[in-house]
């Protein structure tokens, strides 16, 4: 047997030999990075990618196929300076090189940047961004649902922080995929599931950190638009303190960590019970305050009741008295205290006068201390008179 | 009345009271009615025993939270 080729008769077809420069070329230069910008791309209908990669000495065609393209942020910029990772291969109808992308990254932030920044516009003209749509947070929330990985440190920070500030709070745990290709749908599926569950006052949703790949679900449109739909108030709390995602900015409130949220979330029991205990200090206060001032002046309307009444008793006993001075001085019966008599006849009338006697009459002698019947014997005229003229 | 519910009134009737120009039998009226909330906000505090629970979903849409 000749080697396939080194004669006529063992002459290769066209597509064999492409076929196995293909094999020798694919395992030859299999899963490389290279540099390059990137040149005519183009986008095809089925979702494939179209491109060529150059530089100043060479230009090598592109391509990414659909299912690859899916897990690439968003499609790179024409003339944009590119690292891609993939296989040179054939493409053996066309006899042409084609070197098949699995991974592009741009130089810095590049794609994920570039993906952001659309998504974040596109959520800011739509409004779902503003200020006005922010809901305020429960203050005391009885019940708090958690979105996110059962594993994950999120869930253990969480649990402790408010089990601690709170053990009263009621906490249930939304399992979520939070990282990977699943990771979107399943974030979205929680909330959705959280929704018409109806049993929360307020969810967190989040992970704990990892690279910018691991937090990409929560830079997804369709886990911000959920985000956006919840009808409790969201708290999204997503890595550390200076990862940023898409769905911080569609929540009603963005916390730096799991456990700032959790504490966001909560309030402190004990704090709780000391306003409480304050609430009722001040009932009482108020109250007692006001007894007090009513007692005040209840005391001064009787002190002046008691005051006027005294004045006006007083002034009806001197008026009393000045009366009954001067009857005094005017009776007669101060007369007859001193030992005079008064004579009085039959019909009542006072016998004052010599003229007024009938020897043999009876008469009345009216004494200080009661009647004397008695009888004229005589009248002289000689007696002295007592009064003059 | 939720528990927020039940402060805010608490407040309300604590800043009545410290008005001079409430009849003194709406005071306290107001006074009882202000006994009673606390009793409730405490009571709502007093519940200290907070679940944890997972949510899970059944395939008819019923949801069980189990510990």
């Amino acid at each position: 047997m000749h080697a396939p080729g080194s004669s006529i008769e063992s002459a290769l077809g066209v597509g064999e030999l492409a076929g196995y420069a293909k094999e020798s070329l694919e395992a030859a230069f299999p899963g490389l990075w290279v540099k390059g910008e990137v040149s005519n791309f183009k986008r095809h209908s089925n979702g494939h990618w179209y491109f060529s990669l150059k530089d100043a000495a060479g230009q090598l065609p592109a391509v990414v196929w659909a299912r690859d393209a899916r897990r690439i942020p968003a499609p790179p910029d024409e003339g944009m300076s590119v690292f891609a990772r993939g296989t040179l291969s054939l493409w053996t109808g066309q006899g042409k090189l084609q070197f098949m992308v699995d991974a592009l990254e741009a130089e810095g932030a590049g794609l994920w940047q570039k993906a952001f920044d659309a998504l974040k516009a596109k959520l800011d003209t739509e409004g779902l961004t503003a200020e006005s749509r922010k809901r305020r947070l429960p203050k005391y929330p009885a019940h708090v649902a958690v979105i996110t990985s059962g594993d994950g440190a999120a869930w253990r920070d969480i649990e402790a922080v408010i089990r601690r500030r709170h053990p009263g709070v009621h906490l249930t745990l939304i399992p979520a995929v939070v990282q990977g290709e699943l990771a979107p749908a399943s974030l979205v599926q929680a909330l959705e599931r959280l929704g018409r569950w109806g049993g929360a006052d307020v969810v967190i949703i989040g992970r704990g950190g990892g690279s910018r790949e691991d937090l990409w679900a929560f830079n997804h449109e369709s886990v911000a638009r959920a985000v956006a739909a919840c009808p409790i108030p969201v708290i999204s709390a997503v890595g550390h303190e200076t990862d940023f995602t898409i769905t911080d900015y569609v929540a009603d409130l963005r916390a730096a960590t799991p456990s700032v949220a959790a504490e966001r979330a909560v309030p402190v029991l004990d704090e709780l019970r000391d306003g409480v205990r304050a609430l009722g200090g001040r009932l009482s206060d108020a109250l007692e305050d006001r007894v007090d001032r009513e007692g005040r002046r209840l005391r001064a309307h009787a002190d002046g009741l008691r005051l006027r009444a005294a004045r006006a008793v007083e002034r009806r006993r001197a008026r009393i008295e000045r009366v009954a001075g001067r009857l005094e001085a005017l009776s007669p019966l101060g007369v007859l205290a001193r030992g005079f008599a008064v004579a009085r006849g039959a019909d009542g009338r006072p016998l004052a006068r010599r003229a007024a006697f009938t020897v043999g009459e009876p008469f009345d002698l009216l004494l200080t201390d009661g009647r004397v019947t008695a009888r004229t014997e005589s009248i002289d005229a000689s007696a002295p008179h007592l009064r003059t003229g | 009345m939720t528990f927020e519910e039940t402060l805010a009134r608490l407040e309300e009737i604590a800043q009545a009271l410290d008005r001079d120009d409430l009849p003194l039998e709406q005071a306290l009226r107001l006074f009882e009615e202000g006994i009673v909330r606390l009793r409730e906000a405490s009571a709502v505090l007093a519940e200290a025993d907070g679940t944890v629970r997972t949510l899970v979903e059944t395939a008819e849409g019923v949801f069980e939270a189990r510990s």
